[in-house]
């Protein structure tokens, strides 16, 4: 090169694909605190997932119904299986179980009131029932998790059905975590712990091992309540195929499958990313374990894990789900992820306080540590003023309501007055990898990837 | 008092059990005797009044569990999980104990006059447990609250990741779990030790008992600990 020629300038910065920027975070933190990430929401990934099917709708092959005049149903029955008394809801959406602990009292009352006035179910979460929670319920699910944290006959009682809790979608495997910022006084009370510890939940029950002990736990659950309340069985989207089968095996009224894009409010991120499948590949496995027991029908299924929207509440239930239950959506809908809170007639800017925690409104998962900026989850006594149940209750009844009505719109367009009617048959896929998870065809052709050949 | 008797070669297991739910407190039953058991699972669980049921014979899993001011007597051995989550009352074991005895009790009295099985007051939150003969491994793993009395001697890893409970061994312990230490004996210990033996109706020098507590060192996160436990 002669002294007086420019060097090349380059055109490009080429990042690393295998060290992009998120790695060289990730690198970086676990360099300087020797401590794996522990976050809140569900797989933030990009995974196949609902929006990679579509509805075929009626034409002249098939006969639609009038879109608002024509009778939809949306009664949905649980636990017809052994119960007296099986669970009667006027929808089919549900709201996943959340601890009081990860949530405030505030927002437990808001699931409840939302709920009852809608007409479907809440669920307690680690940590036992709240008063606020059952007395705003008119149907309440009692969770029975591995740490048994102020789990009480008399609630047994008080419940109107139990969900035996095996795993979570977001970390099949793992037990619950609750830091020590969120361990108040009250949550330390119901789960017989000192204040302000670091909580780890037990990732096992501590007094059954395997299918064949739950089924004597679960028919213990039977014998205390004189058959009457129905028994749900909670798994992680992992071996679904097996685990539904056995969860049937064991004995369940209901099973409820969740999928890895299910929430959490604390979780390491590396099992939140890496452990658990999605739910579109789980909803096939348990409708297929349950059809080749033929039980479809016989045990309900419930799928959870990133339903968000009516159409992904069809598209469940066209897979064979007989509801869906939903966490996080509920969470945005009070207003998770928001830019502000609504409080005394007038909205509250909060962008502040989500750049004090180092994020921005739309981007937050940091429920663990207990200083939501829009008072979800917190056990702060001044953040959690920030959602009154009142409020809450009116925009999660509306998030529910808007959820039936476009899942009785696209029903209706496939010609069905039941919206369990809908069935795999209206359903095709937009990629290859929905098209073989779900094992419907590629829209437009007959082809299901190791189904059928092309 | 009126007492009555059920034969479960002859009466299902189900009618007994709604007795015990429903008739036995409306109509004042305050003792009830099941004969037959044969390892039936689940016999008198979800007691909410205070009746003396008494089994004679074997139960399987769960006998007395969740019980609520009952008194559950077994004249034999027991099942996986006997009195488990039980919250007050108390279950009385004449033989031996299998796995995960006293399960998260929140409280009452269960007491084993023979050895127990793996993980004996596991999930423990309350309550006392007292057992006159050995206990197997992981006994009182991730116990939060409570008292346990060993008589025997205590398995592997004792005590594992403890919370506030408080355990007392007589005999040897192979090895205590992770986050348990042997701490001494102060007058109110034994003075606990006293009473409890006194209630299980055992016989011991109470001075003879070490204490096990936790040492608190996993109650928060710290990336420099040891992690090979």
């Amino acid at each position: 090169m002669s002294s007086n020629e420019h060097p090349a300038k380059p055109v490009v910065k080429e990042e690393s694909f295998g060290y992009d920027r998120k790695t060289i975070d990730y690198i970086r933190n676990a360099a300087a605190h020797g401590l794996y990430e522990i976050r809140g929401m569900g797989a933030k990934r990009r995974l196949p997932n609902f929006d990679d099917l579509v509805f075929l709708g009626a034409s002249l092959s098939r006969y639609p119904l009038e879109g608002y005049r024509e009778k939809c149903s949306t009664k949905t029955v649980l636990g017809t299986r052994f119960a007296k008394k099986p669970i009667e809801l006027d929808i089919p959406i549900t709201i996943a179980g959340m601890s009081f602990g990860s949530l405030s009292a505030n927002v437990k009352e808001a699931l409840g009131r939302a709920a009852s006035e809608v007409g479907t179910s809440t669920t307690t979460g680690d940590g036992g029932m709240t008063q606020e929670e059952r007395q705003s319920s008119k149907t309440l699910v009692y969770q029975c998790l591995p740490s048994r944290y102020g789990f009480n006959p008399d609630d047994v009682r008080r419940a109107d059905a139990i969900e035996m809790v095996i795993g979570q979608g977001a970390k099949p495997g793992g037990g619950g975590m609750l830091l020590g910022q969120k361990v108040s006084p009250r949550v330390a009370a119901m789960r017989t712990l000192p204040a302000g510890i670091d909580q780890r939940s037990a990732c096992r029950h501590p007094d059954w091992t395997g299918p064949d002990d739950l089924a004597i736990k679960i028919h213990e659950m039977r014998e205390l309540t004189d058959w009457e309340k129905p028994i749900y069985v909670k798994v992680g989207a992992t071996r679904t195929f097996n685990d539904v089968k056995l969860a049937v095996h064991s004995g369940a009224d209901v099973v409820v499958v969740d999928g890895m894009q299910g929430g959490t409010a604390a979780t390491q991120t590396c099992f939140i990313e890496h452990v658990g499948i999605p739910t579109l590949a789980a909803v096939r496995q348990a409708v297929d374990a349950l059809e080749d027991l033929d039980m479809k029908g016989k045990v309900q299924l419930i799928v959870s894990g990133g339903i968000r929207s009516g159409p992904d509440v069809a598209k469940a239930l066209a897979m064979g789900a007989d509801a869906v239950s939903i966490g996080q959506g509920v969470l945005i809908a009070l207003g998770c992820n928001h830019d502000s809170y609504y409080r005394d007639g007038a909205h509250h800017d909060a962008t502040a306080d989500y750049a004090a925690l180092g994020t921005a409104p739309g981007y937050c998962h940091h429920c663990h540590t207990g200083k939501c900026p829009v008072g979800i989850t917190t056990q702060d006594a001044v953040l959690e003023q920030r959602l009154t149940p009142k409020v809450g209750a009116r925009h999660l009844k509306n998030y529910l309501k808007t959820l039936n009505m476009e899942l009785t719109t696209i029903a209706r367009a496939c010609g069905k007055q039941n919206v369990h009617h809908l069935e795999r048959e209206d359903l095709v896929a937009l990629t290859l990898e929905a098209a073989a998870m779900a094992r419907v065809p590629l829209a437009g052709t007959n082809w299901i990837p190791g189904v059928s050949g092309f | 008092m009126e007492r009555m008797s059920f034969d479960l070669a002859q009466v299902p297991l189900r009618e007994v059990n709604t007795f015990l739910h429903k008739d036995a407190p409306s109509r004042g039953v305050l003792q009830v005797v099941v004969t037959n058991p044969d390892g039936a699972h689940n016999i008198a669980v979800g007691l909410d009044c205070p009746v003396d049921v008494e089994v004679h014979g074997h139960a399987g899993y769960y006998a007395g569990g969740m019980n609520k001011t009952g008194t559950v007597t077994i004249f034999g051995s027991a099942g996986t999980g006997v009195a488990e989550n039980m919250m007050s009352g108390r279950v009385h074991v004449k033989g031996f104990a299998s796995n995960g005895a006293g399960a998260s009790m929140h409280g009452g009295l269960l007491v084993i006059d023979g050895d127990a099985g793996l993980r004996c007051g596991i999930s423990l939150k309350g309550g006392d447990i007292v057992v006159g003969g050995s206990v197997g491994s992981f006994s009182a793993f991730m116990a939060q609250a409570g008292r346990m009395v060993i008589c025997g001697d205590a398995g592997d890893a004792l005590g594992d990741s403890l919370y506030e409970a408080v355990l007392y061994v007589r005999g040897n312990i192979k090895s205590l779990g992770a986050d348990a230490q042997i701490e001494p004996m102060t007058e109110a210990d034994i003075a606990t030790v006293k009473e409890l033996l006194a209630a299980a109706g055992m016989q011991h020098d109470p001075h003879d008992f070490k204490r096990v507590a936790s040492a608190r060192s996993l109650y928060h996160w710290n990336a420099d600990a040891d992690q090979e436990y």
